[in-house]
């Protein structure tokens, strides 16, 4: 699995904001760092197909060599993770992990099952999400993407809400569940990007640290 | 299909106005070729200014409107200033709900019975203090100088308007502004009006117009607590419209076109003292006047409407229900002598006959707003933002008249269908209004998560938007179940005499002076619209018990 962003070009109001060239192989994370406002969430947010209104955007994403660039969101098979958990909150939260796991698939409950376990979360299937501490909402939030059988990640600052030794634990899991994908994590914090341990580069593609 | 909402709101909400007010302005100028008008002519006016009692009509119908709104909006302001962010002030919030829900009539025939020279005030004062061993010969309640009336529409604008306030503070940073004002030494009412309160009325402005259009053409209250001879200027033309001789339709149409002219020149005499006060007002905020001490007088002062209003609305409604099961009630008696139900068994096949009519009528006006207006916001309709007042400023009576007149040449008038379309008609705004803030405020990320997960928009409508909404959709039904059970004036003149409400039936009542049967017929318009309120609140809080999420905070 590759992601490969082709010339991909965003601006706002003619101001040039986001400039990369560059292809991320499966279990390859890319960190993209820089201050708040530079476009690095903009950048996220048009790989997963919601440019917010106001900005352009040119050149092609491609996803396994499919071209993706005009697909809607849900059919681009991105996962998408914020700072915040965004569980539902009128889910369960097997109903939240449920949610993303596409129709059809045979035996959802053991794989729900499974992935509760593997976030350590044995047997809370039925609990409120917001009833959860917040290194088991996070956790859930990953396994919910991950159980929608994603192509790519496309992780949105998700550990700078955690506490310092919650989130060391959340990262390596993180990194850990993802090792399969190609990633790209979009973060202010130089121990995130350092822990990453892929290439870091700025918006504009040029090599950081 | 949700592509066309937004044009359809915007057909549904200008169309029927537009309509209407050409089928007022035509027959004002003589054409209606159906009651023999073939060529136009100024008689209709001619009539009109005959009338002896047009000058008196049309002082009162300005003096009223003027006066409950100029009222309504400077009490709301003094309640909001004074106490926001106390805990009396939280409490007074809470009763919002259920006030907005109350039907206009119902609270207008609770203050009659209060404050008419039988009902309890009179009664608590008799005889130690007045010395009256029997009704006195008073006219209160439908006194010529229009002031029960002024108080009936005070009473229900208040609640309104200050909800509409708690919207607009809800999108302006008060918190700081008044931090700051305090921080110089700027007492809480002065510092609240010279900070918050220019920055909140541009949001004002717009429910403001509408209830100056609303006070001073509204009909059911005018009928229950308004002067008789003469009546406002819009009682008067229901009268010209439904009375036996049909040339006085003429009359009624240029009557109608005349309440048009009048609220648009007081909404312009309104915006022009707008500029005044503002000119004036940004002299007065930069001359640094604090006035610290004021705030207790002024809040005490706040107080005594908030009282009154309390009052006026809990002692009314109790005495409606008092009234509806009295037996033998003798004069200065605070209770009656023996209750019973006979009014009620009398009453209660046309009571569940209304009834169904009109919770049919509310039930469904209110899904379809529900379904048009969450279509249409899901559209992104922003242009139709302006529209969806005109109902709301265009009065009742200047264009359900000509509406009333296409219904029938179009042989519509008199069926359910016609009067339901009409109630969509009010419905819809407030419907728009109460769900297009929690809209708006919805997390979009969970939509974005939703279809990251591989949702389509559909699906994220339906499985994530609409359920973490809830609350606000069971809110913006009740809202709409409320509007439809108060229209008098629709249901009255597309229904044609044929589709009757609890509403109707109990304005029609009023003439009557029949306190046992009046109290009956209100106390059902009442309970309706509270009892889908009470059901709107109940529900989303079960379904929320074991989603901490859900809660409101």
């Amino acid at each position: 699995m590759t992601l490969t962003l082709d010339s991909l070009r965003i601006s706002r109001g003619g101001q040039p904001m986001v400039a990369l060239d560059t292809t991320i192989a499966a279990g390859e994370v890319l960190t993209i760092m820089g201050p708040s406002g530079c476009g690095k969430s903009t950048a996220l947010a048009a790989l997963a197909g919601a440019l917010p209104p106001g900005f352009k955007m040119s050149g092609r994403i491609y996803l396994n060599g499919r071209d993706m660039t005009d697909l809607p969101t849900h059919a681009r098979r991105m996962g998408l993770l914020f700072q915040d958990d965004v569980l539902f909150p009128h889910l369960s939260v097997a109903g939240n992990l449920g949610f993303g796991l596409p129709r059809g698939v045979p035996s959802r409950d053991r794989q729900i099952a499974q992935a509760l376990d593997a976030a350590g979360l044995d047997g809370m299937g039925a609990r409120d999400p917001a009833t959860l501490s917040g290194g088991q909402k996070a956790r859930v939030a990953l396994m919910r993407t991950l159980l929608s059988a994603p192509q790519a990640l496309l992780l949105d600052e998700p550990f700078s809400k955690l506490d310092a030794n919650l989130r060391d634990q959340i990262r390596d899991f993180t990194f850990a569940q993802a090792r399969a994908l190609p990633v790209i994590l979009v973060t202010h914090d130089l121990e995130d990007a350092r822990a990453a341990g892929g290439r870091i580069i700025s918006v504009t593609g040029e090599p950081l640290h | 299909m949700i592509r066309a909402a937004p044009g359809l709101v915007v057909a549904l909400m200008a169309l029927p106005v537009a309509a209407g007010l050409a089928g007022a302005v035509l027959p004002a100028f003589g054409y209606f070729p159906a009651l023999g008008g073939a060529a136009f002519s100024l008689d209709p006016w001619r009539e009109l200014l005959a009338w002896p009692g047009l000058g008196a009509a049309v002082r009162l119908s300005l003096f009223t409107g003027i006066g409950a709104t100029v009222l309504s909006l400077a009490i709301t302001l003094l309640i909001v200033a004074a106490w926001q962010g106390t805990r009396s002030f939280r409490v007074v919030t809470s009763l919002l709900a259920p006030l907005l829900s109350l039907p206009h009539a119902a609270a207008a025939f609770g203050l009659a019975f209060l404050i008419a020279p039988s009902g309890w005030v009179a009664r608590a004062l008799s005889p130690w203090a007045t010395g009256w061993d029997r009704p006195p010969d008073l006219l209160i309640v439908h006194d010529q100088a229009g002031l029960a009336l002024i108080a009936g529409l005070v009473m229900k604008e208040v609640p309104f308007l200050m909800l509409m306030t708690l919207a607009a503070l809800g999108q302006t940073d008060s918190a700081r502004r008044m931090a700051v004002a305090r921080s110089l030494g700027y007492g809480r009412v002065i510092g609240w009006t010279k900070t918050v309160l220019p920055a909140i009325y541009t949001q004002l402005r717009l429910p403001v117009f509408a209830v100056l259009a609303f006070s001073m053409s509204v009909v059911d209250v005018a009928l229950i607590l308004g002067p008789t001879r003469p009546p406002t200027l819009a009682v008067q033309v229901l009268d010209w419209m439904t009375a036996p001789d049909l040339s006085l339709r003429f009359t009624a149409s240029a009557g109608a076109v005349l309440q048009l002219l009048l609220v648009l020149g007081a909404l312009a005499a309104w915006v022009l003292a707008e500029r005044l006060i503002a000119a004036r007002g940004r002299i007065w905020a930069s001359q640094g006047a604090r006035a610290p001490g004021w705030d207790r007088p002024l809040r005490a002062l706040a107080a005594l409407p908030t009282l009154a209003i309390g009052l006026g609305v809990g002692l009314g409604l109790a005495g409606l229900a008092l009234w509806s099961v009295a037996g033998l009630w003798r004069f200065p008696d605070l209770l009656p002598q023996n209750f019973g139900l006979r009014v009620w068994t009398d009453q209660s096949q046309q009571l569940w006959r209304l009834g169904g009519t009109t919770a049919t009528l509310a039930g469904l006006s209110a899904m379809i707003a529900l379904a048009l207006t969450i279509a249409a916001l899901q559209a992104g309709a922003t242009r139709a933002v302006g529209i969806i007042y005109l109902p709301l400023l265009v009065p009742q009576i200047a264009f359900l008249p000509g509406l009333s007149a296409l219904g029938l040449w179009l042989g519509l008038d008199g069926t359910l269908g016609a009067v339901l379309l009409v109630h969509l008609v009010f419905v819809l705004p407030y419907v728009m209004l109460s769900l297009s803030d929690p809209w708006k405020a919805w997390d979009s990320r969970a939509g974005l998560v939703a279809a990251t997960l591989g949702a389509a928009p559909w699906r994220v409508l339906l499985a994530v938007r609409l359920p973490m909404l809830t609350r606000a959709l069971c809110i913006a039904f009740a809202v709409g179940f409320a509007t439809s059970v108060a229209q008098y004036l629709p249901t009255l003149l597309i229904g044609a005499g044929r589709v009757g409400t609890v509403t109707t039936e109990a304005v029609a009542l009023a003439a009557s002076g029949n306190r046992r049967l009046i109290g009956v017929w209100a106390v059902v318009q009442m309970t309706l619209p509270l009892a889908v309120f009470a059901l709107a609140l109940a529900l989303p809080a079960l379904l929320a018990r074991r989603r901490r999420g859900l809660r409101v905070t």
